[in-house]
């Protein structure tokens, strides 16, 4: 799994040119990873101010506006994918275009109900 | 002979001797694999209502050739010559082939040459995989994305670059040589055992459908004996694949939680696929020369002959795991044997062997390693070490099953529930 990290709103600032490339770049890699095969899924999420927060406030879980964490950058999508390795995945994160814009890409194993013999 | 047959058994049977006889007619793998895919399915539609035909496989030939042909046709000015090919095989334009028509090679060979196609050296282990299931196995795209947990999509891609890199690499649809047939055997049982496993390592809870796998794997290192009954390895892999499947029952507890091996209830390990093995690996081992899978499936075997845990023969499982960490040297083999040297010599001969497994990057973090450790040093009364060491295994695993197996045993050792 790549989690998406990025400070919300920043395609905001970037020129039209830079902004229709960073879409453009996004498509291409898409484009890619469902011709390999290796795409499985994802889904980008709306901005942060879209958010509601459950969480308990005098004991009890309470619905809250805004986001869970309170830094600079949010979680903002995902994309799951179907790779032979750590690092083919973390080579695909690599030119995720939100890295070059001081976002950050965490890339995870997704946990199977496969075990082996012990 | 077809009354007590589904037509899915007929079709699966029939699929890889069509589809080879049609390559090695016209190469062209990639097109050929269509044509059968959608002859099955013509078939798997018309069959059940209309009855199964005389000739079932000369039926699928027929139509498979047909389809070929059209597409072909199709093509006009461009393919004149492929129709032109085509066009010359006035047996398969319309009606099934006389008896005399067949082929002079055996339907056989075809098949064992899928096999060597699909497990091509040109192709990735997971486009093996998927091409073998299809091609030879007579899956379809859908129950084998199924099996793998990926959307139809995914691994319809995945078999369709698996196909044109086959064509690419120029595959030609013959024997290999002596030395090359050898080492494509080699690849042909891995592929069939990283199939099996695939089904194994998942035997219970939503994953249930993926023990397709291990039936498939079962049924094609079945009809792979078939057809080289004189090779050990290959009657070997077999025994090994039916000597584990049969733990299948015992090896997930009622909570879907991973049952170790010693403990567990030896009456619900399926006695036909034990006596199977068993018999299969001891008469292998009289006239072949033991390999990698004859080794493991001996190893399985002394297991399986033991009425409990405490009765095994660990001796003898350490001299068999001796003659394989030297025939087939590899970190996991030295992990099994740990465990093994550690019930005949003590928790700390096994410890001292998992040492240069650290400095080992296959290993090196690796939970398994953890995990054995974990054990070795649990039987040797480190507990918080043990604990330690079990912690860390949870933490490394990406299956749900082995990281609650390894947490309950690190709660253990701290008295928690």
């Amino acid at each position: 799994m790549l989690l998406i990290w990025n400070r919300p709103g920043f395609t905001e600032g970037l020129s039209e040119q830079d902004r229709t490339a960073l879409f453009g770049e996004v498509d291409e890699i898409m484009k890619e990873l469902t011709e390999t095969g290796e795409l499985i899924g994802g889904q980008a999420l709306a901005n942060p101010s879209q958010t509601l927060t459950v969480r308990l406030v005098d004991g009890n879980p309470e619905v809250l506006d805004g986001p869970f964490m309170e830094s600079k950058e949010q979680f903002a999508g995902y994309l799951a994918v179907d790779c032979d390795s750590p690092q083919r995945a973390a080579e695909i994160a690599a030119r995720w275009p939100d890295v070059r814009y001081g976002g950050a890409m965490e890339v995870r194993p997704i946990m199977d109900e496969a075990g082996t013999e012990m | 002979m077809t009354e007590d047959r589904t037509v899915e058994d007929l079709l699966r049977t029939f699929a890889p001797q069509v589809l080879g006889l049609l390559v090695r007619r016209h190469g062209q793998f990639d097109r050929c694999e269509d044509a059968v895919q959608e002859a099955l399915l013509a078939a798997a539609t018309q069959w059940p209502g209309q009855g199964v035909p005389d000739n079932p496989r000369a039926w699928l030939l027929t139509v498979a050739t047909r389809r070929l042909t059209d597409e072909w046709r199709s093509e006009s000015a461009r393919r004149d010559r492929e129709v032109t090919v085509a066009r010359r095989e006035p047996a398969y334009a319309g009606v099934a082939p006389a008896a005399d028509a067949e082929p002079a090679v055996p339907a056989d060979d075809d098949t064992l040459m899928l096999l060597f196609l699909c497990c091509h050296p040109a192709l990735p282990g997971s486009a093996q995989v998927a091409l073998t299931l299809r091609a030879v196995g007579g899956l379809s795209t859908a129950q084998i994305a199924r099996a793998h947990l990926v959307p139809e999509a995914t691994m319809s891609q995945r078999i369709r670059r698996a196909k044109q890199r086959v064509e690419a690499a120029g595959a030609r649809f013959t024997m290999p040589g002596p030395a090359e047939r050898a080492e494509r055997l080699g690849t042909v049982l891995r592929v069939l055992y990283l199939i099996f496993n695939e089904g194994y390592t998942a035997s219970s809870g939503p994953d249930l459908r993926r023990a397709e796998l291990t039936g498939e794997a079962i049924r094609l290192a079945r009809i792979l004996r078939g057809l080289l009954p004189d090779d050990g390895e290959v009657t070997g892999l077999l025994a090994l694949m039916l000597l584990t499947d049969a733990h299948r029952a015992a090896r997930v507890g009622s909570d879907g939680e991973l049952v170790p091996l010693a403990e567990q209830d030896r009456s619900r390990w399926d006695a036909a696929a034990v006596a199977e093995g068993i018999a299969l690996i001891t008469e292998a081992l009289t006239w072949s020369p033991p390999g990698p899978y004859q080794l493991q499936a001996a190893i399985a075997a002394v297991h399986a002959e033991a009425s409990t845990a405490a009765e095994t023969d660990w001796r003898q499982i350490v001299a068999l795991y001796r003659l394989l960490a030297r025939i087939a040297p590899n970190p996991m083999v030295t992990l099994n044997q740990a465990v093994a040297v550690a019930m005949v010599d003590g928790p700390r001969a096994g410890l001292a062997l998992l040492t240069p497994l650290d400095a080992d990057e296959r290993t090196a973090g690796h939970h398994r390693l953890a995990a054995v450790r974990a054990h070795l040093l649990e039987l040797a009364g480190e507990v918080g070490a043990a604990r330690e060491a079990y912690l860390a295994a949870a933490r490394g695993t990406t299956s749900r099953p082995e990281q609650r197996y390894l947490e309950v045993r690190a709660a253990r050792l701290t008295g928690q529930p």
